[in-house]
């Protein structure tokens, strides 16, 4: 396991520094109702219209545990191949907000439900193994929309109390290559499980990102400071890069750094402090006496993990062992698991080489254009198969296969249609093209002769003709055999 | 009949059932009862006209096979009831009108029960006079100016006064059993988890349990066979074959083994109480019953492990009265503006003060000295009465340290009031049931209480020994009507 090249290193006068960073990411759990309550989660609602007493924090309302959601972050522990806890806690974590109804949040603080884990990044120098801290369950706050009205603020309580799991890493990232890796890494092993749909636009996925620096070589950590609630990868980038400079700023000025909580502002790209340590809220955690303490049995566990699908690390094994992909190769189909399906579903029916170039290849650079995800693909696996037949049995060249692929991309058309169609297919018959090769050969007699006499570069001349009068169908290696004859 | 509000439960069930009483007749005549008794302050919020047009609806399509057919009943104010005022006398929830119903009282309607109206308690069940109530005092129907107890004061009071011929109260340090005691009459607590808590506005959440208030044993024992159920809305809600309390009431206790702790008799308790303890331990012998001197050791801790742990629970319960959602709210500067001034004008003294004592054992750097320090104690007070309980089938104590005092007389003196409840705040703590039931009077004539504790789960056991030992004490409520012209 090499480290040192992707760390990111920050050279002041004649001190190198590097950057620690730990993450503590909130992923919803993907369920059709809240943590604590019957209300629907379905994002993008009208304000207020996923609302139960129970999430309004009516009097006399009482939370009860959603199994389902229980089981998605027992899965996602098991994703992570981290301990499972048998016995977990749910702990009030009480403040004031607006947009809080109950005037706590329940959420995990001794006893979370899942324990110690690991996620392993790929990056370009090596394997990195990311140790996990713990995984907790917890409800999420409504949202408080501020801009509506000059004086007021408008409450939506659709999001209170959705079930998220925060998920906290050790501090072992070292730079924002791995932490873009990190997240990209336990989105796709969350999507794998169904656990969490990782969409950062619909805030599905954010995270809490702590930054320290350090001298290079030194072994404890300085002082870090919580960036809070960042919703995208490269805004998480963005901000580590300015907090880390912005850190080695005052350490070489002779400052000392503040354990602070700071915002990152998108638009001006750097963090701003929000609230000091003194500042800072005293949750007065304790045990939520509405709840008793959850109990899940080894049964229990067993059968989830029996669940389990097939997970990043176990399929890029496989694709390398049974389809001989190379590690790069298998990295980028099992990123996610959509594309592994559509990978596995190619080269069920087609030849592996040419699917894993047609797919990272063309079909990559196609969705990227029209920014689709492979779900949307126009294309399905089993046309994308046909295509691939097509090229391989020699019905068309990889030239033409490019034109009816281009085709195939306006709307998911049988490619084997499109060459009929359109007449595609590839000339292969020797005494047709001898004919057509004949035919050219006539009407250029001067150029013939010319190449008899050793202008042995009118060769491609002659080729081009040919292929020009086949209408690109002519097969380039039979056309290369009959005009050397020929000529 | 005339004197219909003087009849007990059972005998009014018996008259509707063979249809000598119709529920309108029953309604109409605790309404007036009701209506003449306004002096008690009973009331917060009153439904007579409903009550009356729900008893005619009944008449008219009368279900005698249902345990409280056509009986009108006022409840605590602590319970929301669908689209019934409910404040838990505070200003508050002055406005609140829930638009669900708690399980308790669901419960009560579904076996044929009536509402009435709300009834008078302390705000936020925190107190132990009625004197915390946003609206204003309880008066004991035994003597005027005296304290109905509390916080189930208005409970305590109208059952006495026949307003309702049975009530439910609330009981998290002895909110049943303490004003039970002041008034005369009957009131359990039962084992934690034994009631929902679904839809009773929260005080202390691991302590808080309902729990039925009579005239009479009998009466106890119906109300609790209606109140009790496992529900699903309510995580601590225990799911456990539920006796027919009232149809297994037995007053053969022979041989029953009952404990006398020795650590209730506190310093400086009245000669009075003591001897109302020792005439209890003779009539619990006159029924059959061996008597075993036992030690509870902790219970010298209960009540101040109890006044770190309900504070601190409800600190964050009464978190959400912040006038964003319902309730009261004051206009202010910001939203902090608003908080402080919504919560400090909608809050009572009493309850400001347990917040801020529950706040403060909760916080960073106090929170194992007392939070976590005091639930230790609570387990060493429940390991207490389980190795008790290994000797003995139940435990006899008195209810309370005295009668009930003036209005007035302790509420400048909050710890003198926190000390009423210690004998009842060791049960919530055990998470056990308990029933006050009457044994005598004190030299002023003022009702004095004794309580049986079981062990969890055995209500049927508690009940049947305040069953036989009622029949020996034979005690007689001393009530003249003073409040009615």
């Amino acid at each position: 396991m090499s480290k040192e090249k992707s760390e990111y290193l920050i050279n002041r006068n004649d001190n190198q520094y590097e950057v620690v960073i730990g993450l503590e990411v909130h992923a919803q759990v993907l369920s059709q109702s809240k943590l604590f309550s019957t209300s629907a989660t379905k994002f993008g609602a009208e304000p207020n219209t996923q609302v139960s007493l129970v999430d309004a924090a009516f009097p006399g309302m009482l939370p009860v545990i959603n199994e389902f959601c229980v089981k998605q972050a027992i899965k996602t522990g098991i994703g992570l191949k981290a301990k499972i806890n048998k016995r977990s806690v749910f702990d009030r974590k009480n403040y004031f907000y607006a947009d809080l109804p109950q005037g706590y949040q329940i959420s995990q603080f001794k006893n979370p439900i899942v324990g110690e884990g690991k996620v392993i990044l790929d990056m370009p120098d090596g394997q990195k193994e990311v140790g996990i801290e713990r995984l907790h369950l917890e409800q999420d706050a409504g949202k408080s929309i501020h801009d509506l009205d000059p004086k007021n603020t408008f409450v939506d309580l659709n999001r209170s109390g959705v079930a998220l799991m925060e998920i906290v890493s050790k501090p072992d990232l070292r730079s924002p290559e791995e932490v873009n890796a990190y997240i990209k890494k336990l989105r796709s092993i969350m999507r794998y499980l169904g656990t969490c749909d990782g969409n950062m636009q619909e805030g599905s996925l954010r995270a809490d990102v702590n930054v320290s620096v350090r001298k290079k070589g030194t072994k404890d950590f300085g002082t870090r400071c919580e960036i809070k609630n960042v919703n995208s990868i490269k805004f998480m980038q963005m901000a580590i890069e300015y907090e880390a400079n912005r850190q080695v700023d005052l350490i070489e000025d002779g400052q000392s750094i503040d354990q602070e909580t700071r915002l990152f502002d998108t638009k001006k790209n750097e963090t701003r402090s929000m609230r000091s340590k003194e500042d800072a809220h005293d949750y007065r955690y304790f045990p939520d006496p509405d709840l008793l303490p959850l109990e899940v049995s080894d049964e229990f566990i067993n059968q989830l993990q029996s669940e389990i699908p097939e997970l990043p690390d176990e399929k890029k094994k496989r694709f390398i062992d049974q389809f001989k992909l190379t590690p790069y190769e298998a990295n980028i189909m099992v990123s996610d698991i959509e594309t592994s399906n559509y990978f596995e579903d190619v080269v069920k029916k087609s030849d592996v080489k040419l699917a894993t170039n047609w797919i990272i290849g063309e079909l990559f650079a196609a969705l990227n254009e029209k920014n689709l995800e492979i779900t949307d693909s126009p294309i399905s696996a089993g046309n994308l198969s046909k295509l691939i037949n097509l090229i391989k049995d020699g019905t068309i060249s990889g030239k033409i296969a490019k034109t009816v692929f281009e085709q195939m991309m306006e709307g998911d058309k049988d490619p084997k249609k499109i060459v009929e169609e359109k007449g595609l297919k590839q000339e292969s018959d020797p005494q047709a093209l001898e004919a057509l090769i004949d035919k050219v050969i006539d009407s250029n007699r001067d150029k013939a002769t010319e190449y008899k006499s050793g202008k042995v570069k009118l060769f491609g001349f002659f080729v081009g003709q040919v292929m020009k009068v086949s209408g690109g169908k002519a097969n380039p290696q039979l056309v290369n055999e009959i005009l050397k004859k020929k000529l | 009949m005339s004197d219909i509000t003087k009849q007990t439960l059972s005998e009014l069930v018996n008259n509707i059932k063979e249809k000598k009483l119709s529920s309108s007749e029953i309604t109409q005549a605790f309404v007036d009862r009701s209506e003449k008794s306004k002096e008690l302050n009973t009331y917060i919020t009153e439904d007579f006209s409903n009550a009356l047009e729900k008893a005619k609806k009944f008449d008219d399509n009368p279900k005698l096979d249902l345990k409280l057919p056509g009986i009108p009943m006022a409840v605590k104010d602590l319970f929301c009831t669908a689209n019934v005022r409910t404040t838990a006398g505070s200003k508050i929830l002055n406005n609140f009108v829930p638009t669900y119903e708690s399980t308790v009282t669901q419960n009560i309607w579904n076996e044929g029960a009536i509402l009435i109206g709300k009834l008078n308690c302390d705000e936020f069940a925190m107190g132990s006079s009625n004197e915390t109530s946003f609206f204003g005092n309880v008066q004991n129907p035994i003597d005027k100016n005296l304290v109905p107890g509390g916080s189930s004061g208005g409970s305590s009071s109208a059952v006495a006064a026949q307003l309702t011929p049975i009530t439910i109260g609330t009981d998290t340090g002895g909110s049943i059993r303490q004003p039970a005691s002041f008034t005369g009459t009957v009131g359990l607590k039962p084992t934690y988890g034994s009631c929902s808590r679904y839809g009773i506005v929260a005080f202390a959440s691991s302590l808080d349990q309902a729990g039925p208030m009579a005239q009479n044993v009998q009466d106890c024992a119906l109300l609790q066979e209606v109140i009790s159920s496992y529900d699903q809305k309510d995580s601590t809600s225990i799911d456990f074959k539920r006796n027919q309390y009232s149809k297994e009431l037995t007053k053969d206790i022979k041989g029953k083994k009952i404990g006398i702790p020795k650590e209730y008799r506190v310093d400086g308790m009245p000669k009075e109480i003591d001897d109302l303890w020792q005439k209890g331990i003779e009539y619990a012998k006159d029924c059959g019953a061996e008597i075993i001197d036992i030690s509870l050791p902790y219970t010298n801790y209960a009540l101040p492990t109890y006044y770190i742990v309900a504070p601190a629970e409800a600190s964050s319960n009464l978190a959400r009265y912040d006038g964003v959602k319902y309730g009261f709210r004051a206009d202010g500067e910001n939203l902090i503006d608003m908080y402080e001034k919504t919560r400090s004008e909608g809050f009572g003294a009493e309850v400001q003060r347990r917040i801020m004592i529950g706040t403060y054992v909760l916080s960073s750097g106090y929170y194992d000295a007392y939070y976590l320090k005091a639930q230790k104690v609570r387990k060493l007070i429940k390991n207490d009465f389980d190795e008790a309980y290994k000797k003995v089938d139940a435990i006899l104590t008195p209810s309370t340290p005295s009668s009930a005092f003036k209005i007035g007389e302790k509420t400048n003196d909050p710890v003198s009031m926190y000390l009423n409840d210690i004998f009842t705040v060791p049960v919530n703590l055990a998470g056990l049931p308990g029933i006050s039931i009457p044994a005598g009077h004190d030299s002023k004539g003022y009702p004095l209480g004794l309580q049986i504790i079981g062990k969890a789960f055995d209500e049927q056991n508690i009940l049947n020994i305040a069953y036989a030992m009622e029949e020996k004490i034979n005690f007689k409520n001393k009530i003249t009507d003073w409040w009615i012209k």
